[in-house]
């Protein structure tokens, strides 16, 4: 097996059937492969996230991260297009969801696809990462500290953001959660609330909570980076997609 | 953790970004994921022109003791000036 890869920005059909932009990276050695869909945190489609989707074609999966900030901003820089997009108050959920499918459908278009895709968020990906895999038919999905999955943000906030726990019946797929003890959003209470529910309906399901982590420890360009959590993190998430996503 | 916690109000004024000056039309004031400074969570100001595209934007990330003493600053010196003049609301005259 080679190690070559390709990563580059592309054009994918989103949801309402805009054209966005997306960041792809993939194996080169032939493949099948397994997709996964790689959803950006709040401060947007940065070179960190970009890192992380070339991260996955290293381990020999198609990798795409779509610019969910595509319409405030086009071209613009990842700290503009963030702000732009959070001035107009946020994604909404729907759109989300369009996008997500539409990355999927580009991960399985694609010749070396093996047609099986996940998707894995951090920060207010990881909510959104629960939300797709809710509702799109999706192998296997990652929640990185995903806040307000479980429990509303106070009352008036400008961001539209609502839980998403009652949707855990459509799960779709197996959720792997990642989370840090010291995190408030999501709080450990919160996660064992979604873990009791997503038991209850009988969906597979496996949560690990790091001791000594907050939120975003997965984020090597931040004060919150926790190596050791972030590496047993990679570790979980390898096992996890090699049992959902591999080419047999 | 994301706070999502965002105030957004119109404002009157011009702000200088890399593209010169330019007029602002908008504010967003959150308590969230800064972009460069080395802190999990900052005091951010974003002063934006919505209608002339996201790079239309001047941004400050401070530390929350920073933007205090910066609001109350803000407050203090409205305060002292002659309120003639501050009733006058854009200054222009």
């Amino acid at each position: 097996m080679g190690d070559a890869m390709r990563a580059e920005t592309v054009r994918m059909t989103g949801h309402g059937g805009d054209e966005i932009e997306a960041y792809l990276a993939q194996p080169l050695d032939g493949g099948p492969y397994g997709g996964v869909v790689v959803i950006h945190h709040m401060p947007g489609y940065d070179e960190a996230t970009k890192e992380i989707t070339r991260r996955f074609a290293d381990h020999r999966y198609l990798a795409i991260c779509p610019n969910l900030y595509s319409r405030e901003a086009p071209g613009a820089s990842p700290d503009d297009a963030a702000a732009a997009a959070r001035a107009r108050g946020g994604v909404p959920d729907e759109r989300l969801v369009g996008d997500a499918e539409g990355a999927r459908r580009y991960l399985t278009s694609m010749a070396s696809s093996n047609s099986k895709v996940g998707i894995i968020g951090y920060c207010s990906g990881g909510r959104q990462a629960f939300l797709a895999a809710c509702r799109l038919d999706l192998e296997a999905a990652v929640d990185c500290y995903g806040a307000f999955v479980v429990g509303s943000p106070p009352a008036g906030r400008s961001l539209k953001v609502s839980p998403l726990v009652h949707l855990a019946k459509d799960l779709s797929c197996p959720l792997l959660g990642l989370f840090g003890a010291e995190d408030q959003f999501p709080s450990p209470e919160q996660t064992s609330e979604l873990e009791k529910v997503l038991s209850e309906e009988g969906k597979a399901h496996e949560f690990h909570t790091y001791q000594g982590a907050g939120h975003a420890f997965f984020a090597t360009d931040r004060p919150s980076y926790r190596p050791e959590a972030a590496n047993d993190g990679w570790g979980r998430i390898w096992d996890f997609f090699g049992r959902y996503l591999a080419t047999h | 953790m994301c706070t999502y916690e965002t105030a957004t109000l119109p404002v009157q004024g011009a702000g200088k970004g890399a593209q010169g000056w330019f007029p602002l039309s908008q504010a967003s004031v959150y308590f969230d994921h800064p972009a460069r400074v080395p802190a999990e969570h900052a005091l951010n100001i974003d002063l934006l022109n919505v209608e002339r595209g996201a790079a239309a934007r001047v941004a400050v990330e401070l530390d929350a003791d920073s933007a205090r003493r910066l609001a109350e600053a803000i407050m203090a010196i409205l305060g002292s000036a002659p309120a003639s003049l501050v009733a006058l609301g854009t200054g222009r005259d």
